[in-house]
């Protein structure tokens, strides 16, 4: 099932330090089958990230198209149920073909099982079932746009009784959620089991680096609430083609009882979002800080309160839904409650760069943009969370803006600091910095003129979702649209910059950051079994004396 | 070059998958909750309608089972090859009188006009139309899992026959063997859920 590293046959592999791209696994698969067949947990998360770059630049552009709509009164680019469908399709796509697994599909395959000394995850195998999974849901989602009477146009959530009643194809679109879920509930279990059952054996529970801390506590959550949702989905499918009335009132079912089990996933879904982008910013904080990460156990514990609170605030989409006032108390309360730990970890990243050492590079650029938008996002949040403030400005744009903070100026900006960060290793070359900077500058430019004014319609009362508004909102949606396009253009531009450094070729060494956990201890990119010696694992992952004791020595050669 | 087996990894990693498994089931367990909560006299009526001896029959049939499956396994261990394939094939017998006597429970409803849907549980009203939903979905979801469990358990006997399932090597039965317990599992709560509900 797996290997080990000690006992390699060198007859095998003829050249150990062949990169991954050189050396397939299992041996002496050709060409194409060499990725469609392989077992490597590295090939598979670059198998991801195409697939990723595909689903992320269509959703934006979707999202582009919706806010140019929305840039006048009346129809501008797209007739009313286009509309509908546009935003159910950004909706899905991004969330089940992003954001869900953007981080630890790619990067979590990549780099858990080399920052824990591993060869492989526990299941090489059903790894590569969740990722023809993966392209089996987006291959669905994109069958279920041509077939029948179009897209779903009930929005990501489909709410009962619309989504039971509508003509548009949802029963293909919730299969395609439902195939998606079986994906991230199959590499959660495969995480969990490699983190219990592949560390090196030097390496106790508070020697694990924090992304992958962070991807640990998202897989149970995985594991604990896809379930859910899937059978939700399960239902509205039978709902449709039986019609059996379990969400009818007219035959004594609750509506209100389908969105309680919608959001029991969906809500920890969030979490699911945002702990992997978490984990990716409290790598990347200390590296570029030179300084040992502050509060690693706040993090950890932090990681895992978030995983657990998270699971039990799931009504507070529903406070306007007519749920007694006791449940709107309980979890409004709850609510608060999660945003200690997340307010601990934005602590420990800023207290981790107090009187360091600062190195600027794009991905601390993009860490930082980080911890601003995600606490904004945050912030407001409570505002949503606050039972009395809610009702205000419940399904309006104030919602949508403060979700694209978290999710977007969240665990987006995340996917890209990672996308920086980790290039180098996973490609073994470097990209032009200053390109780089001017994307990550105009898509933050971007992001704040985009989404800030939708907090302003949001409390003036402009709902979500609809196609038309009235004349005092078309001064701020006038603006949002230019600052989307700005927003589109950065992102494009860091991409196209990725892109490029296949063409300049810039060798990047195994360790160009100067980092501590044991993917800079490989070298870029990794060999197939990842390790050639028995990893050294250090008493504590963020010890950089090391790394400065290198620097001061380079600095004396000089 | 070959690791041996981690089997505790193995487990870890099936164990967790019949977790989930067990969730699934739950969010329907929670609707159950909520309706009988709604309509407790409606529910006791429904429970009525149900045939409580086959009920009876199935669940004898379904615990005989997954004895007889555990006990597959321990004759694989002690090396006795026809002893565990008789088991396992017993065992899938069970799995398809299961079936049939579902079958035939599920006919005798819908000859009575008990369907989703149908006139009758709209005339009846709200609570035992969703009695009946609910008794269709859980056990329908239910049926799927037997079904699931027979082909793993299939498999299972393929390899048994084939000796790719040996003293040394049983994780495929053995975890096959875990999801047919599950499946039991589940059964031993849907039964008393429908059937002996007041």
């Amino acid at each position: 099932m797996s290997t080990v590293t000690e006992h390699r046959d060198s007859q095998h592999f003829p050249a150990e330090h062949a990169s991954f791209f050189a050396t397939t696994s299992p041996p002496g698969q050709k060409g194409i089958w060499a990725w469609l067949l392989t077992h490597d947990h590295k090939r598979l998360a670059l198998m991801y990230l195409w697939a990723v770059f595909f689903w992320l630049t269509l959703a934006l552009l979707l999202g582009l198209a919706l806010r140019v709509e929305l840039m006048a009164i009346g129809e501008t680019i797209m007739p009313a149920d286009v509309y509908n469908a546009v935003f159910t399709l950004h909706g899905v796509i991004m969330i089940f073909l992003f954001v869900i697994p953007a981080i630890p599909a790619i990067f979590g395959n990549f780099m858990l099982p080399i920052q824990i000394g591993a060869d492989d995850v526990f299941f090489p195998r059903l790894n590569l079932l969740s990722w023809y999974l993966y392209m089996l849901g987006g291959a669905v989602a994109i069958v279920s746009l041509f077939t029948g009477d179009g897209f779903a146009d009930t929005g990501w959530t489909f709410y009962v009784p619309f989504s039971v009643t509508t003509e548009t194809n949802v029963s293909l679109t919730v299969s395609a959620a439902f195939i998606l879920g079986m994906s991230s509930l199959l590499t959660g279990l495969n995480f969990v089991t490699t983190v219990h059952r592949m560390r090196v054996k030097d390496m106790g529970w508070l020697q694990i680096p924090l992304f992958t801390w962070s991807l640990y506590a998202t897989a149970w959550v995985q594991i604990l609430a896809t379930p859910v949702v899937s059978i939700t989905l399960v239902l509205v499918v039978l709902e449709r083609f039986l019609n059996i009335g379990l969400f009818d009132p007219d035959r004594g079912g609750d509506p209100l009882l389908y969105q309680h089990l919608f959001w029991m996933y969906s809500h920890p879904a969030v979490y699911i979002m945002i702990l992997p982008g978490m984990g990716v910013i409290s790598e990347i904080i200390p590296v570029f800080s030179r300084k040992a990460i502050f509060g690693y156990k706040g993090i950890v514990v932090s990681s895992l309160a978030i995983a657990i609170a998270g699971s039990l605030v799931w009504a507070h989409h529903m406070y306007t839904s007519g749920m007694s006032d006791v449940s709107v108390f309980v979890f409004s309360l709850l609510t608060f409650l999660v945003a200690i730990p997340s307010a601990i970890k934005v602590f420990s990243w800023v207290s981790t760069m107090y009187k360091g050492s600062i190195l600027m590079t794009p991905p601390l650029l993009l860490a930082l943009v980080f911890i601003y938008l995600f606490t904004v996002g945050g912030l407001t949040g409570l505002v949503i969370g606050a039972a009395g403030t809610n009702i205000h400005v419940h399904d309006t744009h104030f919602i949508v803006a403060h979700f694209h903070f978290t999710m977007f100026g969240g665990t987006g900006f995340a996917f890209f600091a990672a996308l920086h960060f980790w290039w180098p290793k996973m490609f073994g070359l470097m990209y032009n910095f200053k390109r780089a900077y001017l994307g990550a500058i105009l898509a933050t430019v971007g992001f704040i003129f985009h989404y800030v004014p939708m907090f302003i319609l949001g409390m003036q009362g402009m709902p979500r979702r609809y196609f038309d508004y009235l004349p005092q909102f078309e001064t701020g949606n006038f603006l949002a649209g230019f600052g989307g396009i700005l927003l589109v253009a950065g992102i494009l531009l860091m991409f196209v910059n990725l892109w490029l450094s296949f063409v300049s070729r810039e060798r990047a060494e195994g360790d160009p950051w100067g980092g501590t956990t044991l993917e800079w201890a490989v070298p870029s990119p990794p060999p197939v079994h990842n390790f050639i010696d028995v990893p050294r694992i250090l008493d504590y992952p963020y010890d950089f004396s090391e790394v400065l004791r290198r620097a001061a020595e380079r600095e004396k050669g000089n | 070059m070959e690791k041996a087996i981690d089997k505790t990894g193995v487990r870890i990693g099936m164990w967790i998958f019949l977790y989930s498994e067990i969730i699934l089931f739950g969010g329907l367990f929670v609707l159950y909750a909520v309706y009988f909560h709604n309509f407790p006299e409606d529910f006791a009526t429904g429970g009525k309608e149900l045939n409580r001896i086959i009920g009876t029959i199935n669940t004898l049939v379904l615990l005989i089972s997954s004895f007889t499956v555990a006990a597959s396994i321990t004759a694989v261990q002690r090396q006795k090859t026809g002893q565990a394939i008789a088991l396992i094939l017993f065992s899938l017998g069970c799995g398809l009188l299961f079936l049939v006597n579902k079958y035939f429970e599920w006919g005798a409803k819908f000859a009575h006009g008990l369907y989703p849907n149908s006139d009758r549980l709209y005339e009846e009203g709200p609570g035992f139309n969703i009695f009946f939903g609910l008794y269709y979905t859980i056990t329908g979801l239910h049926g799927l899992h037997v079904i699931i469990g027979m082909i793993l358990l299939s498999i299972s006997l393929v390899l048994v026959i084939r000796g790719r399932v040996t003293a040394q090597r049983f994780a495929m039965l053995e975890n096959s063997g875990l999801y047919w317990h599950l499946v039991d599992l589940i059964w031993i709560y849907v039964f008393p859920l429908f059937y002996l509900v007041l």
